[in-house]
């Protein structure tokens, strides 16, 4: 499949997902710059991790305005396939993509560590090839990554299964201990109700090979191709919103 | 300005009397205040290293993998695949004392530019940081100021944090330390230097506009020591923008793929004045600049003001003549300003326009390579260090439980887990991370390749301290045996050298021994320095620092995945230390968290003996014989033991150790070239035969076994135990 990774003054993290999707994946991957609308027929969107403008306003508050931002709601809106780790979680939720909202994190320090998620739903273009309850190894590092959305939100998150993922325990229990920012409900990433587009706070592209940790990561980007090629066997059919597990 | 420039005008500026009659002689008239304004920067400690370049050129700095020597922005190592490995530490000291978030901050964006200036990704930012006193009242606020200062600069540009120190003594109580580390990596025959060519081409200012910060960073907050009125000097230090940098870096690394670019220079301490000097000095050329046409961001500067301003994340650069669009077509790209502001010439001056007049015309050789050179008087402190190298061990009295010791020096403030410090920097961004902050050195897979670079800093300031020239050799011979711990060959270093008041006649000695000590080490190991720093005047009101040479070295892995760590990776594997074990008990970590005291002598080296315990378990890496290894270093064979145990599994550890001497000497002591190293069963012949052949001691102390640390009858704690203990360490003590 065909990757695009949108590049904002300030992406980090964007180099990173264009070696996953062409060296580790072996993909087609295109970057994507923020000043051009042309999405030049990508099948997946990913908005990576950085300090998109600096983000000394509000994280992700001018990307959305960026031209290319345009272009990626149209896309999301046709029900392609759009991934955004990090500050492209906060991009997506800025842009209205996404429900919620991040902000600083509880103890207001920037945290680098490798956290649990537990998979709380597989079906989404992301999940779709991990098992339900899985739990992943993923590194997160950010200054902003508390979850919150007022509480008819979350109920319709919950409702829906737009909650995607949660931060837990080794033994998968979602503790305040295992909640690296403070997030409500343990939310480390969402999907949105057409279920095309996810975010989560965690960098799944800095879990893609065991030398370096683990390669948890690779399952998400894997579930993408496969969620497509399941969509051409039913012969092309709007995305369902079905209830998590 | 009609002020008449005399001796107090050019004191002011931070030149000596001496030094202004100096100006009045070579110049033969009275210099314009802008001319005075270069000269005293120029000619400041920290731009001229007037006190230290005498002596700098005793330090080995060539060897088969050196591509470029220090004098450039940064040093180059070839590291094999057509690819250089460019890097240098730098100080940013007294700004961090000043104003700790942005001292920092800036430190870390000033080195970064140095490495990228020459083409050269950023792969990875260390940082060795000192405080004083854990107790001291302002360390927590220093400590946090520092800490969030690193990470604001380099997680937004996306260079990854991966180590460094962190250390107390109350030595730094008044004087903090802060030497960034940065290092990138370029193709071998693309490396761009700072030599300014071709009369006629045009100089270009590329990034932020310059404003009124940072005036007289260089000249008096960097060259002076340190008073009451610190806080005042605020306005001195620079304010960074690493968004501004990381879009200067896509910029300029996008256009040094052209050919448009003759010489680059990043504007650091003391800003466009000693870029452009720098820059034409190397060519051995002129410079003619337009203070009309720089980029400003309020009205009303002044030609002293943009002379002197320290704004940060800006570059200068001469280019072909011709390129000029070219150039401003790849800085528009990524939203910056690329402005012709001058010219190269061939008259030999540094000429400086503003309104159609000329208000300063210098000759640049009096500005760079014929500044002033000191060889100020140094004198051994022969009182001082005979008292400190006085230990009595009968004056020391061995603690009866010393399973309770090995906890109290787990969770001291300089063995304790740095985990707070890490967990604030972004140590994945970059995609290339193998061993992340904690291990004995950082490794860094360089990309596209098999092979992995090893970074480490260190410095024992306490050795420094009881024998300057001991303590910086033990500098250097850490460094090397903590990358040869991870597997890696030492290849080069870069050093920071953080003195007091070099016109103190003690501190200059110091420096010597010091720049001695770096020398015959780095002899004897086969590691030449290519970059570094010194920075002087690292005293208040009289009291200076302990003698602080920071080495960073880089290794080479040539296979990434033979790259070794510290931590046990299974029940019954056996524990090996290589090396002897001799009762010294001299300025180790025991004698001071223990019992307060900093006395005697360093422990001893055998340059031969480190050299040949490289040779071995390098060796034994490569056959992939080992399956963990961790240098013998703060707290001695029981704290390395107990750090071994702190993987994800906790594994713990029994062994026994030979008696024969004190045994809190032989459990901590700070013997040298010593590791500890853990084997299959079925290996132990074969690392014995090798040990045997490159004659090094070796031996079997007891295996990988249970959940508990076990040194024969002296020590029993669980491992989860000492864990916590050592976890916790910062926290306990510091409130953070």
């Amino acid at each position: 499949m065909r990757w695009g990774v949108v590049v904002f003054p300030g992406s980090n993290d964007d180099r990173d997902a264009l070696r996953v999707a062409e060296r580790v994946l072996g993909d087609e991957a295109v970057p994507l710059w923020h000043k051009d609308r042309d999405l030049h027929g990508v099948d997946c969107v990913l908005l990576p991790g950085g300090f998109s403008y600096g983000d000394y306003l509000r994280c992700g508050a001018m990307a959305r305005f960026a031209p290319v931002m345009e272009s990626v709601a149209a896309h999301a809106r046709a029900g392609g396939l759009v991934f955004g780790t990090c500050n492209g979680f906060q991009i997506l939720c800025e842009a209205g993509l996404l429900p919620g909202a991040l902000v600083r994190n509880r103890n207001l320090r920037f945290v680098c560590d490798v956290v649990t998620v537990r998979v709380e739903t597989t079906d989404t273009p992301f999940t779709y090839g991990c098992r339900p309850g899985e739990l992943l190894q993923l590194p997160v590092k950010h200054g902003e990554g508390c979850f919150v959305a007022d509480e008819a939100t979350l109920a319709a998150l919950e409702a829906n299964g737009q909650i995607v993922f949660r931060y837990v325990d080794r033994a998968g229990r979602a503790t305040a201990e295992a909640n690296p920012n403070g997030s409500l409900g343990n939310i480390a990433g969402v999907c949105n109700a057409g279920r095309n587009v996810v975010g989560l706070m965690p960098h799944p592209e800095h879990a893609v090979e065991r030398l370096l940790g683990g390669d948890d990561g690779l399952k998400l980007f894997r579930s993408a191709p496969a969620w497509l090629g399941r969509d051409l066997a039913t012969s092309r059919r709007e995305p369902t919103v079905v209830p998590g597990p | 300005m009609a002020l008449a420039i005399t001796a107090e005008v050019a004191a002011e500026q931070g030149l000596t009397p001496d030094e202004w009659q100096r100006i009045l002689d070579l110049l033969g008239r009275t210099p314009t205040l802008e001319e005075l304004a270069v000269f005293g920067v120029m000619w400041s400690e920290h731009c001229s290293y007037k006190s230290s370049r005498a002596w700098l050129k005793q330090l080995p700095t060539k060897g088969p993998a050196v591509l470029q020597g220090p004098g450039e922005n940064a040093g180059a190592v070839d590291i094999g695949d057509g690819l250089a490995a460019v890097f240098k530490i730098e100080s940013h000291n007294h700004p961090s004392f000043v104003e700790p978030f942005q001292g920092a901050a800036t430190g870390v964006g000033g080195i970064l530019r140095d490495v990228f200036t020459m083409n050269a990704r950023p792969v990875a930012i260390l940082d060795s940081i000192r405080f004083g006193s854990v107790d001291h009242p302002r360390t927590p606020f220093l400590l946090k100021g520092v800490v969030a200062g690193i990470g604001h600069y380099g997680n937004c540009i996306g260079v990854p944090t991966v180590g460094g120190e962190l250390v107390f003594d109350k030595g730094y109580d008044d004087n903090i330390l802060v030497n960034a580390f940065t290092i990138g990596i370029a193709p071998a025959d693309r490396i761009f230097r700072a030599k300014a060519g071709g009369p006629g081409n045009p100089v270009i200012y590329v990034g932020s506009r310059t404003g009124r910060d940072g005036i007289h960073g260089a000249s008096l907050l960097a060259s002076a020591a340190l008073d009451q009125s610190a806080p005042e000097k605020r306005p001195a230090v620079q304010v960074g923008d690493p968004f501004a940098e990381k879009l200067l870096l896509e910029a300029c690394l996008e256009l040094m793929r052209t050919d448009h670019v003759v010489a680059i220079q990043d504007m650091g301490a003391a800003g466009l004045t000693s870029s452009s000097l720098e820059m034409a000095g190397r060519g051995g050329l002129g410079i003619v600049l337009d203070l009309d046409r720089v980029p400003m961001r309020e009205e009303g500067m002044t030609p002293y003001e943009i002379l002197l301003s320290e704004s940060q994340e800006r570059m200068l650069l001469v280019a072909k003549r011709g390129s000029e669009e070219a150039v401003r077509a790849v800085f528009a790209k990524w939203d910056l300003e690329a402005v012709v502001i001058g010219t190269i010439t061939d008259d030999g001056r540094f000429r400086v326009r503003w309104h159609g007049a000329e208000v300063a015309s210098l000759p640049v050789p009096s500005l760079t390579d014929e500044a002033p050179v000191y060889r100020r008087p140094a004198e051994e402190p022969v009182a001082r260090l005979e008292d400190a190298q006085r230990l009595d061990p009968g004056s020391v009295p061995q603690p009866s439980d010393l399973g309770q010791t090995l906890l109290q020096l787990l969770e001291s403030p300089n063995c304790c887990a740095r985990d707070w410090v890490w967990r604030q920097y972004d140590q994945f961004v970059g995609g290339n991370t193998v061993v992340r902050p904690g291990a004995d050195a950082a490794v860094i897979r360089i990309d596209g390749t098999r092979r992995a670079l090893a970074l480490t800093t260190d410095c024992n300031q306490r050795y420094a301290w009881l024998d300057p020239y001991l303590g910086a050799m033990l500098a250097v011979v850490e460094a090397a045996r903590n990358c040869v711990a991870v597997g890696a060959r030492p290849l080069a270093l870069s050093d920071c050298l953080n003195y007091g008041n070099p016109e103190r006649p003690d501190v200059m000695w110091e420096f010597q021994q010091g720049i001695a000590g770096i020398r015959d080490a780095c002899t004897a190991l086969g590691t030449p320095v290519v970059s570094g720093n010194v920075s002087f005047y690292n005293e208040t009101e009289g009291r200076n620092i302990p003698p602080t040479p920071t080495i960073a070295m880089v290794g080479l892995i040539d296979d990434v995945e033979a790259t070794l760590t510290p931590w046990w990776k299974a029940e019954g594997d056996v524990v090996v230390l290589l090396g002897r074990t001799r009762e010294e008990l001299g300025g180790s970590e025991y004698l001071a968290a223990i019992h307060g005291q900093v006395r005697g002598t360093p422990p001893w080296i055998d340059l031969e003996a480190e050299k040949k315990l490289h040779a071995l378990v390098l060796a034994a890496a490569e056959e992939r014989m080992l399956r963990s290894a961790h240098d013998v270093g703060t707290g001695g064979v029981a704290v390395a033991l107990a750090e071994c145990c702190f993987g994800g599994g906790r594994l713990g550890v029994r062994v026994a150790l030979d008696e024969g001497m004190r045994a809190d000497a032989l459990l901590f002591g700070e013997s040298q070239s010593r590791m500890l190293v853990s084997v299959r069963r079925r290996s132990l012949t074969q690392l014995r035969e090798l040990a045997r052949r490159d004659d090094v001691p070796c031996t079997v102390l007891g295996e990988v076994r249970g959940h508990a640390i076990v040194i024969g009858e002296l020590v029993d704690v669980a491992v989860e135990t000492a864990h916590e203990r050592w976890r916790r360490g910062l926290e306990r003590r510091l409130g953070v």
